[in-house]
């Protein structure tokens, strides 16, 4: 190297042990439970998908006026239960038989798929690529995010676009949420607060992704002409600083909103009414 | 022994700093093919180690800056021991090469209006530092390393490989400059990798090899200083002057072992740290000197008033030059009133909110957060001296930064003497490199292409100059049962066992205050380290081997030691960063003296040398006087402290 | 040195200095043959691992190779692995081991090594040369730049790179497929394109040269699979992932992948 400074020829094998390299047979030697991060990580999601798919095939008990579960909202289909006011659309018509959640639910979960913290995360936690920083991963070729399909990750800004018209639906419901069960205004219950809890969390979930980061100022090449952009962008970089745990607890949140009217719903629990 | 590899090139730049950098830039831009050489990995010289700034009269922050400004503050820090013309070019040619830096890619903090943001510094009459946070150093190496890149890319371009007129050999070292008659010819080099021998022949050669630091224990520089620059010109035949001259810093950590001597920048006093000892007295109150004292406030009340109110207010004494600070610390030490660590407080922690102290020093809070596990914000640091900066070097041609005596030998940046005289001031170092790193780079280019006729590389001193290199690997083998084992008896000395015992001579002799007594028995301690550095054996073979490279090194480190050791005996007088406890003052008629050091033997090697009289010879040099404009930017008065009746009425 | 530091420790406050054997296992050989050797060494309180691989130095191994320089978390010289993680050893504090815990000293494990701790670090100096240069702006003399504190702060950011090349050590992109070596520039020259792409003043675009898409198509940023590795072990805290890498994969994507900017920009033949 020292008089040169091309690589020296490799000969093709993968993995850390390779011929030039340090002769270290253990794939690593990390001494701490680096497995603990992506073993939780890949448990939470887990969870979440099975409870979300029970609820999203249910096709019952996400309605108990004035709350609609936010995994069924908008509804979009005939087959939808009675909402007045709410957020229920006929826009597919009656040949749609399934579950109206299922039509709305692609978005969400298009957006925190393709979410740069949740790829991480899952990459991570599932795919083992790699499971933990320095710990050599199980895959005999890599290609990343260079083609089809994760190459398909780079469409995530139009996800967060309609992610934006979900969170603004999902305020409606919340705002919605101040009328009682004859749907008469100034109404609180525990649900109204379950909802607002939620929809904040949301809304920073959304607000702090890394492409409305780059959409909102990060583009931009001099700061200094765009005066508002550039604050914006500024509290925008603050929220994102903390996706991973905005990610979490929305994701957290928006189960438990959807439990609550479950719950509300199937008749296992009254809405306390605060006034 | 033919076989060693050889490459033709026009200029050869020993040491990728930015004194380095610049002056292969500059070389290459001129049209030489221009090969560089460092110790370390390309981009990771101790420049990075700069945090302050650059030194440059952009007037960016305050408009009445100019060069004969900082002409004038560089004269009074080095207490008119500067070369004058090279403190003339410096101030006047640094705005260019910062702003040039911009050009190449660099990015200075800003001002409001968009300019170079400076900052206010040591010895500075105006905010004058160019810089970018504390990491100003990083930033030039960065900017000088990508423009070579870049100039490599150009190269690719048009001859299909990067290194066609540009090339950097990393991690190699220099032992030997060779030459042709009196002319340079080339350098002997060794790559640390592998221990391969290799020549690269070139009729010019450009010293930016850094400082001396290392020959002393406590110091805030890296492994690399270790006066090889220093070394290779007097052994080329060049002389070195104002050796004395060393720079120790007042505030460096004591605590942990490990970073003792890691630098504590000054801005922390700037910005209202104190300095406390052991009773927990501001001690700098009782180490006012005369010449200061209308200047400095005498109580506490005072000084912590200046901070918000520095029109109606005297400073407070933790801020005077760095000389005083560092023997005021020394003082308190000696006298027992140090810190459990064997330095003394410096305190911020009462002094400031915890959430200003890390807005306004993130970098020291993180530095003793993550080294020393102590949270400044909540209790005081510990600081002692540390060797910071050696003001002496090879003595140049101002203009050309040739250095004297020998065609072809080039030196810029801290290697070079002159500059900064007796006592460098803050911020002047990444300026001087800048500079002078150009200046040596062009003047090399031109005396490269001057040339008719390439000077040639002997083999004979090829030969000899490895038969130096392997000595160390044979020193082990003396000790065998072998014929030779009579004549050598002593068993192979430990090259860092050597190392360490230089060190503590020259922290304990030669240090921040010296005594006459004490630096004869530095020379003593020196000669005998000689003989026994003659013995320094390594194990192992020659692929990357520490212990070799330090047996070599040690024999620069030696020669340096020296220099600084006999010119700081000869001259009885104190000055800038030479301090004599036996002759206190500072003596007029010392002030255009140059103590001249040049090897007393240039063909013999360091056995040859007598051990009492050592390998060093010392010579007196009357400086040439001032140009009588520059002497007119000065008052009478203040000349008169400085110069003599003599030189006053010329 | 660190012998001389070790000596220190005998005139030094010994009663404050709780001095222990620690148990270490440095890895030592060349390309091709090597292992882990077991060293048992004295470690003295306030110590860094550099420390006492330089005591090993010293004391038991003469020519144990190590590359280091400033020592104090600020040229990036010394990187290597302390139990199978990627770290500057000037920066690894002894305290925050167990003193009963082995620990282990392994070079670099995504280059090839050199000897002991030393590795061929070459790949990153041939990725940097890669990277198209800053473009200066053709109207602009020196002294002439004016540039706004908000609009160099981002490339500030990037410039802090000591470049210990940590992050590209621990890439599992190249780390765990060498073939991948080729086509990816890793997360340090990745970030060189971005620090270049937000500098206010950089021509390249008027040169001819689209740094956002030739991120993505000739210096691999695609293969990033943004799993923050390089950012979790970054020694200046740089936000490798959040502020160069997802950046500069948003703005490769409005040149690909987004139809209205695409749009926009063949209207305007601008980006701003």
């Amino acid at each position: 190297m020292a008089t040169g400074t091309e690589p020296s020829p490799q000969p093709a094998a993968t993995g850390v042990p390779t011929a030039s390299r340090a002769a270290i047979a253990a794939r690593h030697l990390r001494t701490d439970r680096w497995w603990l991060a992506p073993a939780c990580t890949a448990a939470g999601l887990l969870a979440f998908v099975v409870y979300s798919t029970w609820r999203a095939f249910a096709n019952a008990d996400y309605y108990h006026a004035p709350y609609v579960s936010p995994f069924y909202s908008p509804c979009l289909a005939e087959n939808c239960h009675t909402m007045r006011g709410g957020p229920n659309w006929e826009i597919f018509g009656s040949w749609w038989g399934l579950s109206p959640a299922l039509l709305i639910l692609i978005f969400p979960l298009g957006f925190r798929l393709t979410c740069y913290y949740y790829r991480k995360a899952y990459y991570r936690g599932f795919w083992a690529s790699p499971p933990a920083c320095a710990v050599a991963e199980p895959h005999k070729k890599y290609t990343g995010e260079t083609r089809f399909p994760l190459i398909l990750q780079n469409l995530h800004r139009y996800f967060f676009y309609f992610a934006l018209l979900v969170a603004g639906v999902l305020t409606y419901d919340t705002v919605l949420t101040f009328r009682d069960e004859h749907y008469q205004w100034g109404h609180m219950g525990l649900g109204t607060l379950v909802f607002l809890v939620n929809i904040v969390l949301i809304w920073a979930y959304t607000l702090s992704c890394h492409s409305c980061r780059h959409i909102v100022g990060g583009r931009l090449r001099h700061f200094s002409k765009h005066p508002v952009r550039y604050r914006l962008w500024g509290w925008i970089g603050k929220l994102n600083a903390r996706h991973m745990l905005l990610a979490w607890s929305s994701l957290i949140s928006v189960a438990l909103a959807d439990f609550y009217v479950f719950l509300l719903a199937s008749g296992a629990f009254a809405d306390p009414r605060f006034f | 022994m033919a076989h060693v590899d050889r490459q033709a090139w026009d200029v050869v730049v020993v040491g990728a700093g930015g004194a380095g950098l610049r002056a292969a830039i500059e070389a290459r831009e001129a049209g030489m093919r221009t090969a560089v050489i460092c110790k370390s990995l390309f981009g990771k010289a101790h420049t990075v180690m700069a945090e302050g700034g650059i030194a440059a009269s952009m007037g960016n922050a305050n408009e009445h800056d100019n060069w004969q400004v900082h002409f004038r503050d560089t004269m009074r820090g080095g207490k008119f021991l500067n070369h004058w013309r090279m403190a003339e070019l410096h101030a006047r040619e640094a705005p260019d090469r910062v702003w040039e830096l911009e050009t190449w890619g660099a990015l200075f903090d800003r001002t409001p209006d968009g300019r170079i943001s400076q900052r206010n510094f040591g010895g500075h009459e105006y905010p004058r530092l160019a810089h970018v946070g504390d990491r100003t150093g990083l930033e030039l190496i960065r900017t000088l390393q990508q423009k070579i890149v870049s100039l490599q890319q150009e190269d690719e371009r048009e001859f299909g490989a990067y290194d066609a007129r540009l090339k950097v050999f990393q991690e190699c070292t220099v032992t030997r400059v060779l030459k042709d008659g009196d002319r340079v010819s080339g350098a002997f080099c060794y790559e640390r990798e592998s221990g391969r021998f290799f020549v690269l022949e070139a009729p010019a050669v450009v010293l930016a090899t850094g400082g001396i630091g290392k020959s002393f224990k406590v110091t805030s520089n890296s492994w690399e200083y270790t006066g090889d620059g220093h070394a290779l010109a007097l052994l080329a035949g060049a002389s070195l002057i104002n050796m004395e001259f060393v720079q120790f810093h007042p505030t460096g950590m004591v605590w942990p072992p490990s970073v003792k001597g890691i630098l504590v920048t000054e801005s922390v006093r700037g910005d209202g740290g104190v300095l406390r000892n052991s009773d927990g007295k501001r001690f700098m109150f009782d180490y006012v000197p005369d010449v200061f004292k209308e200047k400095y406030a005498e109580t506490e009340d005072e000084g912590d008033r200046w901070y918000e109110d520095p029109d109606h207010n005297r400073r407070p004494p933790e801020l005077l030059p760095r000389d005083e600070v560092a023997r005021a610390i020394n003082a308190e030490v000696k006298a027992g009133r140090g810190s459990p660590h064997g330095g003394v407080y410096l305190d911020v922690s009462t002094r400031m909110p915890a959430e200003v102290i890390t807005r306004r020093l993130p970098s020291m809070h993180h530095q003793f957060k993550e080294l020393a596990d102590v949270d400044i914000t909540a209790e005081p640091m510990e600081v002692g001296p540390t060797c910071h900066y050696v003001m002496g070097g090879v003595d140049v041609d101002p203009d050309s930064a040739a250095a004297i005596g020998v065609p072809g030998l080039f030196a810029a940046g801290e290697v070079a003497g002159g500059m900064h005289g007796s006592n460098r001031l803050g911020g002047n170092s990444l300026s001087d490199l800048l500079v002078f790193g150009r200046r040596a780079g062009l003047h090399a280019a031109r005396y490269a292409a001057s040339m008719t006729g390439r000077p040639v590389a002997d083999p004979l001193q090829i030969d000899t100059a490895e038969a130096e290199a392997l000595r160390p690997f044979s020193a082990e083998t003396g000790t065998d049962t072998g014929p030779d084992a009579v004549r050598d008896r002593a068993p192979a000395e430990n090259p860092y066992t050597l190392h360490q015992e230089l060190q503590q001579a020259m922290n304990d002799l030669v240090g921040i205050i010296r005594r006459e007594s004490e630096m004869y028995e530095a020379l003593k301690r020196l000669a005998d380290l000689r003989v026994r550095a003659r013995r320094a054996g390594v194990e192992g073979h020659r692929q990357y081997n520490p212990g070799w490279h330090l047996a070599l090194d040690l024999r620069n480190m030696l020669l340096v030691s020296e220099c600084v050791a006999r010119a700081a005996l000869e001259r009885e007088e104190s000055r800038g960063g030479h301090t004599r406890d036996d002759h206190p003052a500072m003596d007029r008629g010392w002030r255009n003296i140059n103590l001249v050091c040049r090897l007393a033997d240039p063909q013999g090697d360091s056995r040859a040398a007598d051990p009492a009289l050592g390998q060093i010879r010392l010579s007196r040099r009357e400086t040439p006087p001032i140009r009588r404009d520059l002497l007119e930017l000065f008052e009478k008065d203040e000349l008169a402290k400085y110069l003599t009746d003599e030189e006053l009425s010329r | 040195m660190s012998e001389a530091q070790a000596a220190e420790q005998g005139t030094g406050p010994a009663g404050r200095s709780g001095a222990y054997q620690a148990h270490f296992r440095v890895w030592r050989g060349e390309a091709g043959a090597g292992g882990l050797k077991d060293f048992t060494v004295e470690v003295h309180e306030g110590e860094v691992v550099l420390d006492i691989i330089h005591r090993l130095q010293a004391t038991q191994a003469p020519d144990l190779a190590v590359r280091w320089n400033c020592k104090a978390g600020k040229c990036g010289s010394c990187s290597a692995e302390i139990n199978g993680r990627p770290r500057l050893m000037c920066m690894t504090r002894m305290s925050v081991f167990d003193r009963a815990e082995t620990i282990t000293v392994t070079p670099m494990r995504t280059f090839p090594v050199i000897r002991d701790l030393v590795t061929d670090v070459s790949f990153n100096y041939a990725k940097a040369r890669e990277i198209p240069a800053f473009v200066p702006p053709p109207e602009l003399a020196p002294g002439e730049y004016r540039m706004q504190q908000e609009d160099v702060g981002r490339s500030q950011e990037f410039r802090k790179c000591i470049e210990c090349f940590l992050c590209q050590d621990t890439c599992h992109v190249v780390r765990d497929h060498e073939e991948n070596k080729a086509a990816f520039a890793g997360p340090r020259f990745l970030m060189r394109i971005a620090e270049l792409d937000m500098h206010p003043l950089d021509a390249a675009p008027e040169a001819g040269i689209d740094r956002k898409t030739s991120a993505q198509d000739e210096h691999g940023l695609g293969f990033c699979n943004i799993t923050k590795c390089c950012t979790e072990v970054c020694p200046e805290h740089i936000k490798i992932t959040d502020n160069a890498l997802i950046p500069l994969k948003e703005r490769a994507a409005d040149r690909k992948y987004d139809p209205l900017v695409w749009l926009g920009n063949k209207i305007r033949r601008r980006t701003e």
